[in-house]
């Protein structure tokens, strides 16, 4: 958060709030990507292509909200790829389908809100480093999603729930009006609130938090349930667009996630970092993929562009942190 | 003045900082087999002198001179090549590292790539032999030792480069008594050796016994050069030092009430923790000020972090207002009017990156929330108005907290309780890093904050500051209260003599 230094009495302006000065170097990558794909593809720009690229980006940007306040504070989740499989195995087994597409919704984020607050149970209160918690958690929840679905797909036959992945609302898929609400309540909660401001605090200087007063433990436990709620929702968006559940899914969506939340200008050791940031950084590897896909160009040299992103951007980063 | 050889000449050193001369043409002889002391207060120019002559710093101006020789270093490892070692205050020993991997670490004896394990550690025994730590031993673990240990086991490392100047900088400040003398002997055997020690500390006491000459240093510029360390009157140090003759600027004490009718803020009865303190009572009432005297490792700080539910007392109780505290909770601690500016001001304090408003609403957040959504305005307008009766500087409320000096932090910790309004205030070292006029602030600020009527534990290790500012002391030893009186009836020797001996 790196505040001018101004001598008025307001709060520091909207703009500030939403980017930090090193967020200029990522607007800038965003807008030439831009650029590119509207020169290599007519299509790219067309409406119908920005929903396609708003839909896709919809599910690793729900997971990459919860993600930005787990590092902030400090924390990391691993597990959240894993939450997504089995949290859309659990919605999708005969029984659940049993009780209806609102069920199945309820399942799918309860099993996910469930397995974040173990995570936070093992991280707030059982002391364990949150990388170790998680990726144990990783590894048990894709064990569990394969047992509990005998490693066999699950086709959804609800058309109710299977409507979530690719209704239109006003024009807009339902899983893009998804992703902007949690957008919106995430930035509200971070940036307006108590809850929001002791998860920064935490991530800043965590003993300096607790001799303030705050009770950190439980501070971790609800960012851990938050970050598996979240996960639940992408579970919900990806379950309905695949209409089935199966453990193989949301693989490495962890990674995703926290280069989109690093790239997006959030220090990773916490205390510093927007939630605009990662979205533009979700949106940014969306672009890429989409432009990939429109060239016909091979997945493997994407990928190999995605790394090189990565490191620019925290290259970037690290000059523009320490010149300041 | 000796007429020992000059082995490091320093003329005219200049370093400024932005909106700092640190250094202002100074100018240090150290010559073989000395203890050449550097007293000054914070922000004196010490430190940024150190620096300088370790080759941590390049000057801005000036000449050094090793040997006669003309040098400048471009990097701490030029000045170590040259045999000029430097012990800084936080010790740069890698925890997980063996002793003798710690002495070697970066010129480790090796033959094509392989270290030589047996030779570093037949080296490395060697060496803490020559220093007398038989106890100490080469394979041990660093992070098991205890601190003491630890600053051997640097003066080891220093040796291991084979230095003909050692620079020490604070080397007791986490020392007990019996450290310092086993420290005070290997300082005597290295000089005896024609080392040069280059000392810094506090202590005059410790001045007196190991020094051989002083330089004093006031704001960047050196005010007196190699005074006989012994004979040197302390009223003209002080004097130096300060340009005044009293070291401490306290506020007068109000005199106390015949029968004391305030309220009870605070009541500690039997509290004991295992390992650090035993069966302590004693209460503060509103508007008093209660110092604890005691040295490092007397259980001070353990306490107060137990009074503070950051620790769990293992027997005892803690009363805030009447109302036990269930303990192990700062949350609770915090909710029934205790506020804790801790001894470690940047790590268990403050946020450094963020603005000074965040740091001081931290703890007062819900009560500019309304179903939790801050209202930003009003939380702004409360902190300014207390970091204005503050007087913090500069008064900008937006001011990223890592650019402010040291005693406008403590105030910034002081100003997140006064917003609280809190009832208890305990202060842990709170001058610790001040220099002397931000301390006449403090002093004057703590009074004031009495005589609005909150109660005040206060610990500190000076014990002038505890005899100055406290209206009674609690005096700690081994984590039992072995005395306690009002602090007018007490004096810097009887202290001294209490928590040394024990005798009541």
């Amino acid at each position: 958060m790196s505040r001018p230094i101004v001598a008025a009495a307001a709060p520091p302006p909207l703009r500030k709030r939403l980017f930090a000065a090193h967020n200029i170097g990522l607007l800038a990558a965003f807008a030439a990507i831009i650029v590119a794909g509207s020169l290599l593809s007519p299509y790219f720009l067309t409406a119908s292509n920005v929903l396609t690229i708003l839909t896709s980006a919809s599910v690793i940007g729900v997971i990459s909200v919860g993600m930005t306040f787990i590092i902030l504070a400090g924390g990391i989740d691993l597990s959240v790829g894993a939450i997504v499989a089995l949290a859309g195995v659990c919605a999708t087994t005969p029984g659940a389908q049993g009780l209806g597409w609102l069920a199945m919704t309820a399942i799918c984020t309860g099993v996910a809100a469930l397995v974040g607050l173990l995570n936070g149970v093992l991280i707030a209160y059982g002391r364990m480093v949150p990388f170790i918690a998680t990726l144990a958690m990783l590894v048990a929840a894709r064990g569990l999603a394969q047992h509990i679905s005998g490693g066999v797909p699950q086709t959804v036959n609800d058309a109710t729930f299977n409507t979530i992945g690719s209704a239109l609302v006003l024009g807009v898929p339902l899983p893009v009006w998804v992703f902007a609400a949690v957008v919106v309540v995430g930035w509200i909660v971070l940036n307006r609130t108590t809850f929001g401001r002791r998860t920064i605090a935490i991530g800043g200087n965590a003993e300096a938090s607790r001799l303030a007063g705050i009770n950190v433990a439980r501070q971790t436990l609800v960012l851990y349930v938050i970050s598996g709620v979240c996960a639940g929702i992408a579970g919900v968006l990806l379950t309905a667009r695949l209409t089935s559940g199966s453990n193989d899914v949301g693989n490495l969506y962890e990674l995703d996630a926290i280069a989109a939340v690093i790239i997006g200008g959030t220090r990773l050791s916490g205390g510093r970092g927007t939630l605009a940031g990662s979205i533009v950084g979700v949106l940014i590897f969306t672009l890429i993929s989409n432009i990939f896909v429109l060239e016909n160009l091979p997945s493997d040299i994407q990928s190999i562009a995605k790394g090189v992103i990565i490191v620019a951007a925290v290259l970037l980063q690290g000059r523009s942190a320490s010149s300041k | 003045m000796t007429a020992a050889p000059a082995l490091l000449q320093a003329r005219s050193l200049s370093k400024s900082f932005p909106g700092v001369q640190a250094l202002a043409n100074v100018s240090i002889t150290v010559a073989s087999g000395e203890v050449h002391c550097l007293l000054g207060q914070n922000g004196a120019g010490k430190s940024t002198l150190i620096k300088v002559l370790a080759g941590a710093q390049p000057p801005d101006s000036g000449e050094l001179l090793w040997r006669g020789e003309l040098v400048a270093f471009k990097h701490p490892t030029a000045a170590l090549a040259r045999g000029i070692a430097t012990i800084y205050q936080e010790l740069d020993l890698i925890g997980g590292l063996s002793v003798a991997d710690n002495i070697f670490l970066g010129h480790e004896p090796q033959s094509l790539g392989f270290s030589m394990r047996r030779t570093i550690r037949d080296e490395a025994r060697a060496l803490l032999d020559r220093l007398g730590c038989a106890d100490i031993d080469a394979g041990s673990i660093v992070e098991m030792l205890s601190a003491a240990q630890q600053q051997l086991v640097s003066v080891a490392r220093a040796l291991s480069y084979d230095a003909r100047l050692l620079i020490m900088d604070e080397p007791t400040a986490v020392l007990d008594r019996a450290e310092t003398e086993t420290l005070f002997r290997v300082i005597r055997e290295l000089v005896a050796g024609g080392v040069a020690i280059v000392y810094i500390s506090h202590r005059l006491d410790e001045i007196r016994e190991i020094g051989s000459v002083v330089t004093v240093l006031k704001d960047g510029r050196s005010v007196a050069e190699r005074l006989p360390a012994q004979s040197t009157p302390t009223s003209a140090l002080v004097q130096l030092m300060t340009g005044r003759s009293v070291e401490y600027p306290f506020p007068p004490r109000p005199a106390p009430p015949a029968v004391d009718t305030r309220p009870k803020v605070l009541e500690v009865s039997g509290l004991s923790r295992s390992g650090a303190f035993a069966d302590v009572s004693f209460a503060v009432r509103a508007g008093e000020i209660v110092g604890l005297a005691g040295l490092v490792g007397s259980g001070r700080s353990e306490l107060l972090e137990t009074i503070y539910g950051a620790a769990r007392a293992s027997a005892g109780s803690v009363r805030m207002g009447g109302q036990t505290l269930p303990g192990g909770s700062t949350e609770t601690a915090v909710a029934r009017g205790m506020g804790l500016a801790p001894e470690e001001r940047k790590r268990q304090a403050l946020l450094l990156d963020d603005s000074v408003f965040h740091n001081v609403s931290l703890p007062s957040l819900d009560r500019f929330a309304r179903a939790g959504l801050i209202d930003a305005r009003r939380e702004l307008a409360a902190a300014a108005e207390v970091l204005g009766s503050l007087d913090v500087r500069p008064a900008d409320p937006e001011r990223i907290v890592r650019e402010l000096s040291g005693g406008n932090q403590q105030k910034v910790v002081v100003a997140r309780w006064l917003l609280r309004n809190c009832a208890l205030l305990m202060l842990d070292e709170p001058t610790r890093g001040v220099d002397v006029g931000a301390r006449a602030d403090l002093y004057a600020l703590v009074r004031a904050l009495a005589a609005d009527g909150i109660g005040i534990l206060l610990v500190s290790s000076e014990i002038p500051e505890v005899l100055g500012l406290a209206d009674r002391v609690l005096v700690l030893r081994e984590g039992r209260v072995i005395h306690e009186a009002a602090a007018a009836e007490l004096d810097e020797a009887r202290v001294l003599d209490l928590i040394m001996a024990g005798q009541a």
